[in-house]
């Protein structure tokens, strides 16, 4: 197979777009994609300051890479999520990239910060790990960015990532999470801008930059993940998209451009209801009786065995 | 020619020669959850593999909810 752009051997095919490409072409092609997502949805201005959060995986270690060949300078967020010896790996290739680029990488560790671990907050609140894990990574990530002054949070996930994400919200009718699934979610009051560059690079691309460009990465899957419901929709889009390539992408870029705008009145009705958590202080529903308390620090309680210390004024 | 595979680890010999795609179906595994990778360098579905040759199938698939 040759390379579509300069005729050279291919090292890649993509079948959604009917082509294989060079290590230099595709090289080029990813990082197009990344800055026409980044141009089109106005993800980042000038002189702006850029996190990304990694997780020693190939979308957010690609990511980091992508941003800085761009000329976006961007430091990194590593969370430690607790969950054995596949954190304490994930931590040296998220540890071992920053090293090797002479990049910043804040470290923030759920243990020693907030006193428990996935495991134990997914038994403590009684959720799916997954869904403990999600939790704890989006209140870390936002308080990370606005404590140390960042205007963006940059995240990896990918085309196949939001395509699941979309399938399994359409699956339920679920609105207001179809409401928020969006490129950019804008900066509120208590929220830092938060930014999906790789929407428009499916992951078996990003595993292809990584592996091209050397970047060392963890490629075992999450132990708590194996045979959760949004892998298991990847799966499903992945045997679609083998029989028509490109659905993944229509399906995703459809729905950006003619029905999400629809739903979009569901996410200001309900980011107009959040009031500040009575003992973090991050924005979270109002509830009719009482302080609200996010969910992030109701988990934490049961989780380490003490009463919610209420510490802000509502 | 060595295949390897992960989650979990393990190891096959598959009789060559046979080019990537063949590979592919024989082992049932969906080309867009996987890279291809032979001897360090990746391959596409069309490339001809051979005996001596030591293959790793890459899954790409990765992460929990959001």
């Amino acid at each position: 197979m040759k390379c579509r752009r300069c005729g050279d051997p291919a090292v890649i095919d993509l079948r959604r777009h009917n082509a294989g490409f060079c290590r230099e072409c595709f090289l080029r092609y990813a990082r197009e994609q990344v800055r026409r997502a980044i141009d089109e949805h106005a993800m980042v201005g000038a002189g702006e300051r850029v996190l990304v959060a990694v997780s020693g995986g190939k979308d957010s270690l690609g990511l980091w890479h992508m941003l800085l060949a761009l000329d976006i300078d961007a430091d990194g967020l590593y969370v430690g999520l607790g969950i054995d010896e596949y954190s304490d790996e994930s931590a040296q290739y998220a540890r071992g990239f920053a090293t090797r680029h002479d990049l910043k990488l804040i470290e923030v560790d759920l243990v020693d910060t907030y006193g428990f671990d996935i495991p134990g907050g997914s038994r403590a609140a009684k959720r799916a790990p997954c869904s403990a894990c999600g939790l704890s990574k989006r209140h870390v990530f936002n308080d990370a960015a606005i404590t140390n002054g960042y205007d963006v949070l940059a995240t990896g996930h990918n085309l196949d990532d939001e395509a699941a994400v979309l399938f399994g919200n359409v699956l339920r009718w679920e609105t207001e999470y179809l409401g928020r699934q969006q490129p950019v979610l804008a900066a509120a009051p208590g929220f830092v801008r938060k930014v999906k560059p790789l929407i428009r690079i499916s992951e078996r691309e990003m595993a292809a930059y990584c592996v091209l460009t050397g970047i060392d990465y963890i490629v075992e899957e999450c132990p708590m993940a194996v045979g959760n419901r949004h892998l298991g929709y990847k799966e499903l889009l992945n045997q679609l998209e083998e029989r028509s390539p490109g659905s993944k992408a229509a399906f995703l870029n459809h729905f950006f451009d003619r029905a999400q705008p629809r739903f979009a009145d569901e996410v200001t009705e309900a980011r107009a209801d959040l009031r500040p958590c009575a003992s973090c202080g991050a924005p979270t529903p109002s509830t009719p009786d009482g302080e609200p308390v996010c969910a992030f620090c109701r988990m934490q309680a049961r989780a380490v065995g003490k009463p919610i210390s209420l510490q802000v004024a509502p | 020619m060595k295949v390897l595979l992960r989650n979990p680890k393990r190891e096959l010999d598959v009789r060559a020669p046979k080019n990537v795609g063949q590979l592919l179906r024989e082992l049932e595994v969906v080309p867009e959850s996987v890279l291809v990778i032979r001897n360090d360098t990746l391959v596409t579905h069309d490339e001809h593999l051979h005996d001596d040759d030591v293959v790793e199938i890459r899954p790409v698939m990765s992460g929990g909810a959001q």
